[in-house]
């Protein structure tokens, strides 16, 4: 049973399917299997966060969660939360707040971020600094990450989000 | 780095997966939360032939008191242990640690039982199921057995449970009315595995204290208890004095190992500063 099996599962709204072996982890299945490649692989055992994405809700290492694990779960990922045309208020923020510069860890950042913000929509500086202790960035020093996130949070409520 | 190649199963029902246990043994791995076993597939730390994912199974993610125990399943999320009403109710040191245990993406996955059968010998966990004479009840095939945390953890990334045998529960015992309770750890970032972590529970009887429990990680090849340190304390009045001495006790009572973070010395030194404050905290908690 080291064979591929067919996962089937829901990624950004949309029913997918694709082949995968037991041990492939979610993070290669969803860049190489689906061809998502927003979500970034970095140190691939959990440490760095870039991998993050939302399953079934919750933030999860994709690195650290077998393909086939997510049968049937419903998958969140950057390609989801927004395009050029259509940013979302954290990635607005991010680009208006300077809270990248290489982008590696953005797309962990931002899912670790849309996680908080929708199951804490008033969240303050501390639970911001929290969420965002489990994602690394080597760039910006984190100040802009959090202020990006802040601003976000009220632009959010603002807008009733 | 990816996992090298093995056969899943996804049982569905206990049964079957100890089933599945019984036939495979050393081969097989159990798979819950996966935020330690996959790292070490990643990592091609270890290599099972046969992975057994206990996802599926129903009924073992509770987190509940029941007969004066707290007691969580096999599938409790560090998340659902993390907000619950019961662990602060029924184990405020459990509660006082708990914020220390990882980060938000891998609670949201990871489980308290696979910490507990993981027994990193820097986790948290561990160190308070020992302080706490929780009860590991593990099943098989063949029967199901109850062992106490003094005999489960035995050593680094081992425990006492069998090839066959799953932890399909912890029972923690409902602390004493009236005990404190305190939690403290260094590590290089919040969430981080620990240099040093000393957890502290203690009562006044009397204006005395009594009861106390002192344990620690990071200190060797699993939690460890400062029984020199709590007989220090025993009948002593409540007071820096009396902290100061049981955390020299403590210090003296561990033998560290070394690594690239933190020598012995440094460890010691945290274990001296963080029992200190661990019995202070928990006394002021007493009431």
């Amino acid at each position: 049973m080291t064979t591929p099996r067919t996962v089937e599962l829901v990624v950004n709204g949309e029913r997918r399917a694709a082949d995968a072996e037991p041990r492939t982890l979610l993070s290669d299945f969803l860049r190489e299997g689906l061809g998502l490649t927003g979500t970034h692989v970095g140190c691939e055992h959990g440490v760095c966060g870039a991998c993050t994405v939302l399953v079934d809700g919750q933030s999860v290492r994709s690195c650290l969660m077998l393909a086939v694990q997510a049968e049937g779960s419903e998958v969140r990922t950057i390609e989801g939360l927004g395009g050029a045309d259509d940013m979302h208020p954290l990635q607005e923020a991010f680009w208006e707040k300077h809270g990248l510069q290489c982008g590696f860890c953005t797309p962990g950042m931002l899912m670790t971020a849309v996680e908080l913000l929708e199951s804490t929509p008033g969240a303050g500086m501390d639970e911001i600094r929290e969420a965002i202790s489990s994602n690394l960035c080597r760039c910006t020093g984190y100040q802009t990450i959090v202020e990006a996130v802040q601003a976000a949070a009220e632009r959010m409520q603002g807008e009733g989000q | 780095m990816k996992p090298p190649p093995f056969d899943y199963h996804c049982p569905e029902t206990l049964d079957e997966a100890l089933a599945l246990l019984a036939e495979h043994g050393e081969a097989a791995k159990v798979l819950a939360g996966g935020q330690s076993l996959v790292p070490m597939l990643n990592l091609r730390a270890v290599h099972p032939e046969v992975l057994i994912d206990i996802n599926r199974l129903p009924g073992l993610d509770h987190v509940r008191i029941e007969d004066g125990e707290l007691r969580i399943g096999a599938l409790a999320r560090h998340r659902a242990v993390l907000e619950s009403p019961a662990v602060r109710e029924a184990s405020p040191l459990m509660a006082a640690a708990y914020p220390y245990v990882s980060h938000g993406p891998i609670r949201n996955r990871g489980t308290l039982c696979g910490n507990l059968c993981h027994n990193d010998p820097a986790s948290e966990m561990p160190a308070v199921a020992l302080a706490s004479d929780a009860e590991m009840m593990l099943q098989s095939a063949s029967g199901a057995r109850t062992v106490g945390a003094e005999e489960f953890f035995t050593g680094t990334l081992s425990t006492a449970a069998g090839a066959d045998e799953l932890l399909v529960e912890v029972r923690v015992p409902q602390a004493p009315a009236g005990q404190g309770a305190a939690f403290h750890e260094v590590s290089p970032r919040k969430g981080d595995f620990a240099y040093v972590a000393v957890g502290a529970v203690v009562s006044l009887s009397g204006g005395a204290c009594s009861g106390a429990r002192i344990v620690c990680a990071g200190v060797g090849d699993g939690p460890h208890r400062a029984r020199a340190a709590e007989d220090a304390l025993e009948g002593a009045a409540p007071g820096e004095g009396a902290f100061r001495q049981a955390a020299a006790a403590a210090a003296d009572s561990i033998d560290p190992g070394e690594d690239f973070h933190a020598d012995a010395d440094y460890r010691r030194d945290l274990v001296r500063s963080l029992t200190r404050r661990a019995l202070a905290d928990a006394a002021s908690r007493c009431h």
